[in-house]
């Protein structure tokens, strides 16, 4: 048997969240969402989680998970359980819902602000643009998020700041900045390249550590820095620095 | 009350393409979802999609007609030829426009969109994006979602239809967040609610593709199609239930069995060995299985892609590698991979016509929540995204259209009547005085379905499991008292589904045991023959509370009479 130390809270009846225990019967290979599964099913039916794929690739139920953000279908117990405990809460940053369902909202509201989509003056009909593999291999990485919200639960320059655009938002903006039939790269790079852009990221490099899909939001964040600091050379007629 | 003039239930492929198409057109459109909808089981559509392009080297004499052929004989002849033609002639559009909105397809070196085999075919055709190709047009579509300001409501479970007369008027939706039940006013309304693969346990399935959807529209008369035609993936991924795409053995992965046999060859011409559609295979993999022939003599087999090579893998397949070891822990470059046929495609569905209409006036349906029929009695690989987004556009269009000519208005007292008999179903479910458990049902539900409607089918276990499923339907009356509380109450969510779930079981099973032939998918080991002058038709399931009544319907022939399928 295996302790869930369980992150509980309904914010219309609960004064202050609380933690639950339950005994789980752990078998070999069993992931954390199956952990959780079993609690609902035949212990706490008002235990509320988030999932769907149980595959890694819809990104419904990222939580902290034993000292880390992590997803719970893609974690299996035994790699993660320590004296016989694992203790599960929400993501950080975002509001709870109720017990590990956090409102995305704002989350999503980041990734929207940086237009993410292709801007293109191509219409949809006609032919094919041409995309060569290597043009097409610096979105490598890049288009493989899944939205989770693991790396901006653990990035504490979201923490401080609610108006940080945030890694999963800047990384969407270096897929579109990177993609060679996107044309809205300058609009794209002044409006990243700010404030509570890219030079609000600190590169503490918890998104990369983090990421339940092995992706780098910092090394993407500093991809953008350079771009914008390449531009900003090129705006005062210099083409290196120095 | 939401009112909108085009509402579409579900927010995958079929239904984003659909909001798109309407949107474009400068129609309100509002997209329900009891899910965020990049959450929608689309994202885990692996291999690619399927369309003429003649971008491969080997495929320059490939056309939209002999990719028609190709999904005519892999459906066993039980597709409608009209609809595969328009599904296949659409395709190279489509794949065009998903590149041109920003698809991240992967290339071949000459920059053009990068195709690979797939089972069934006659030349390679299947368009990809490594092995995330449902992760990335998903993603591409809700992108563009956006960008044209579908308006959206996430987490929004459609729990009835309105319908007077014949005519669809909305539907009545409960909000996860606050359990507010919504009376939804639409002009027409659009059902993208995906498949039921959740009525078995082992699958590939989300566990959120319960079917809900096709269930809502059973209910409300529209007759369900085919439903009996369900695809078992040969190469599941054992203990997980994940698919290991068929990309693989289009690029030459092989199928061991426990004697280390690449049994395949018992099966089918030496020439198409591992390439065969998925029906043959999943019915061969079984078959090595049942005979003590798997791996040990446990039920799996082995697929090996080890001689692919580590950077074809890690190029085209790193989503493979990914779930083999996150999942599995084993390491597909070195070792081989343990594979087993799982429930993965509903071939049937509400029944539709190209255009995406129901027999209710102004309810129409797309996606794998439809039946056109474009897949018949066996589905090939890299078609089911290409029908959510042909026939996603042109349900698209069509309900656009419709708007135009759109009759009637709401009955007067309708919204409130129809919120009222689902706050009372709800709270029914939440004040039950039993002691049957719902995930206990499904369980025993899942059961029955994994043993007797499968690979391989006969008439005693059949009607069984539709004595098993009608007996579960009776305890559902009798369950325990269902959680209450208003926020996120997945119990509730649930066990609400579970009615629907249960009732296409029924339809499932009783339709697998009245079609006493085998055809593609469909095999009856007391009926081991296809029975064209019988059974070549689609079998139609119209609710009734006593059960199914199943009828016949033609199946549209157009160019190519039924032959002997053969690979």
């Amino acid at each position: 048997m295996i302790r869930f130390r369980v992150f509980r809270f309904d914010p219309a009846c609960d004064k202050a969240p609380r933690f639950d225990t339950f005994e789980v019967p752990a078998e070999k290979g069993m992931p954390v969402l199956d952990g959780l599964a079993y609690i609902f099913e035949n212990v706490d039916h008002s235990l509320a989680y988030r999932s769907s794929c149980r595959t890694a690739l819809c990104g419904s139920c990222a939580m902290h998970i034993n000292g880390r953000y992590r997803l719970a279908c893609q974690t299996q117990i035994a790699d993660v359980v320590r004296h016989g405990l694992v203790e599960v809460r929400p993501l950080a940053h975002l509001p709870v819902l109720r017990d590990l369902v956090v409102d995305m909202t704002g989350f999503m509201d980041q990734w929207r602000r940086i237009q993410p989509y292709l801007i293109s003056t191509r219409p949809p009909s006609g032919g094919e643009n041409p995309q060569t593999p290597e043009q097409r291999q610096l979105l490598d990485g890049l288009i493989d998020c899944i939205l989770c919200g693991a790396c901006y639960a653990a990035c504490p320059t979201a923490r401080d700041n609610p108006k940080y655009l945030g890694p999963h938002a800047l990384m969407r903006a270096l897929r579109f900045i990177d993609d060679s039939r996107d044309e809205a790269t300058e609009e794209r790079l002044a409006q990243v390249a700010s404030e509570q852009g890219v030079f609000r990221c600190h590169t503490v490099f918890n998104c990369q550590t983090v990421c339940p899909k092995d992706l780098d939001p910092a090394g993407a964040i500093v991809r953008i820095k350079r771009h914008a600091v390449s531009r900003a050379l090129r705006a005062s007629g210099k083409d290196r620095p120095g | 009350m939401i009112k909108h003039d085009i509402v579409i239930v579900g927010g995958g492929l079929a239904g984003l393409r659909a909001a798109l198409e309407a949107r474009r057109a400068g129609v309100d459109v509002a997209v329900i979802s009891k899910l965020f909808p990049l959450r929608s089981h689309s994202c885990m559509a692996q291999g690619g999609l399927n369309a003429a392009l003649g971008n491969h080297p080997d495929s320059r004499s490939d056309s939209p007609e002999v990719h028609a052929f190709d999904t005519v004989k892999g459906s066993d002849y039980l597709a409608d030829q009209d609809a595969v033609e328009i599904m296949t002639r659409d395709g190279v559009e489509i794949v065009y426009e998903m590149e041109r909105w920003g698809c991240p397809w992967s290339r071949f070196d000459d920059g053009s969109i990068a195709q690979r085999p797939f089972g069934g075919q006659s030349f390679p055709r299947t368009c990809y994006g490594a092995d995330k190709t449902g992760l990335y047009l998903l993603q591409t579509l809700y992108e563009q979602c956006v960008r044209s300001e579908v308006r959206f409501y996430d987490e929004f479970l459609v729990v009835s239809l309105v319908v007077r007369d014949g005519r669809c008027f909305g539907a009545v939706a409960y909000e996860v967040a606050n359990g507010a039940i919504h009376a939804i006013e639409a002009r027409v309304l659009l059902l993208a609610t995906g498949g039921c693969g959740r009525l078995f346990s082992h699958t590939s399935n989300s566990l959120t593709s319960t079917g809900f959807g096709t269930a809502l529209a059973y209910l409300a008369g529209v007759p369900l199609k085919d439903m009996e035609f369900f695809q078992f993936h040969p190469t599941t991924l054992v203990g997980h239930g994940t698919t290991i795409t068929e990309g693989l053995r289009g690029q030459g992965a092989y199928l061991f069995n426990g004697a280390g046999e690449r049994f395949m060859e018992r099966y089918v011409s030496n020439a198409v060995m591992e390439r065969a559609p998925r029906d043959i295979v999943a019915r061969a993999v079984q078959t090595e299985i049942n005979s003590g022939r798997g791996i040990g003599g446990e039920r799996y087999v082995h697929l090996d892609v080890r001689h692919l090579g580590e950077e074809k893998l890690q190029t085209m397949f790193p989503g493979i590698i990914e779930v083999c070891q996150e999942f599995r822990k084993i390491d597909p470059i070195r070792e081989m991979i343990p594979v087993a046929p799982g429930a993965h495609y509903t071939m049937g569905g509400i029944d539709v016509n190209a255009d995406g209409e129901t027999e209710v006036d102004g309810l129409y349906a797309a996606g794998e929540c439809a039946c056109v029929s474009v897949h018949g009695a066996n589905r090939l690989g890299g078609n089911s995204l290409l029908d959510t987004l042909v026939f996603g556009r042109r349900t698209g269009r069509a309900i656009v259209e419709y708007l135009g000519r759109a009759r009637g208005a709401p009955p007067a007292a309708g919204a409130a009547d129809a919120v009222r008999s689902a706050e009372e179903n709800l709270a029914k479910l939440v004040a039950g005085s039993g002691t049957e458990d719902p995930t206990a049902l499904r369980r025993r539900m899942n059961l029955l379905m994994d043993e007797s409607v499968t690979v391989y089918r006969e008439d005693g276990a059949l009607a069984r499991t539709v004595e098993g499923i009608r007996d579960l339907q009776e305890r559902y009356t009798r369950m325990r008292p269902i959680y209450g509380g208003r926020r996120f109450n997945y119990d509730l969510i649930w066990s609400l589904e579970l009615r629907g779930t249960l009732l296409l079981a029924e339809v499932v099973a009783a339709g697998a045991r009245i079609r006493k032939e085998s055809r593609g998918s469909h095999y009856r080991t007391d009926y081991p023959e296809r029975d064209d002058a019988s059974w070549l038709k689609h079998t139609l399931a119209y609710f009734r509370p006593e059960g199914p009544e199943f009828r016949g319907k033609p199946v549209t022939i157009t160019k190519w009479s039924p032959q002997e399928r053969r690979y």
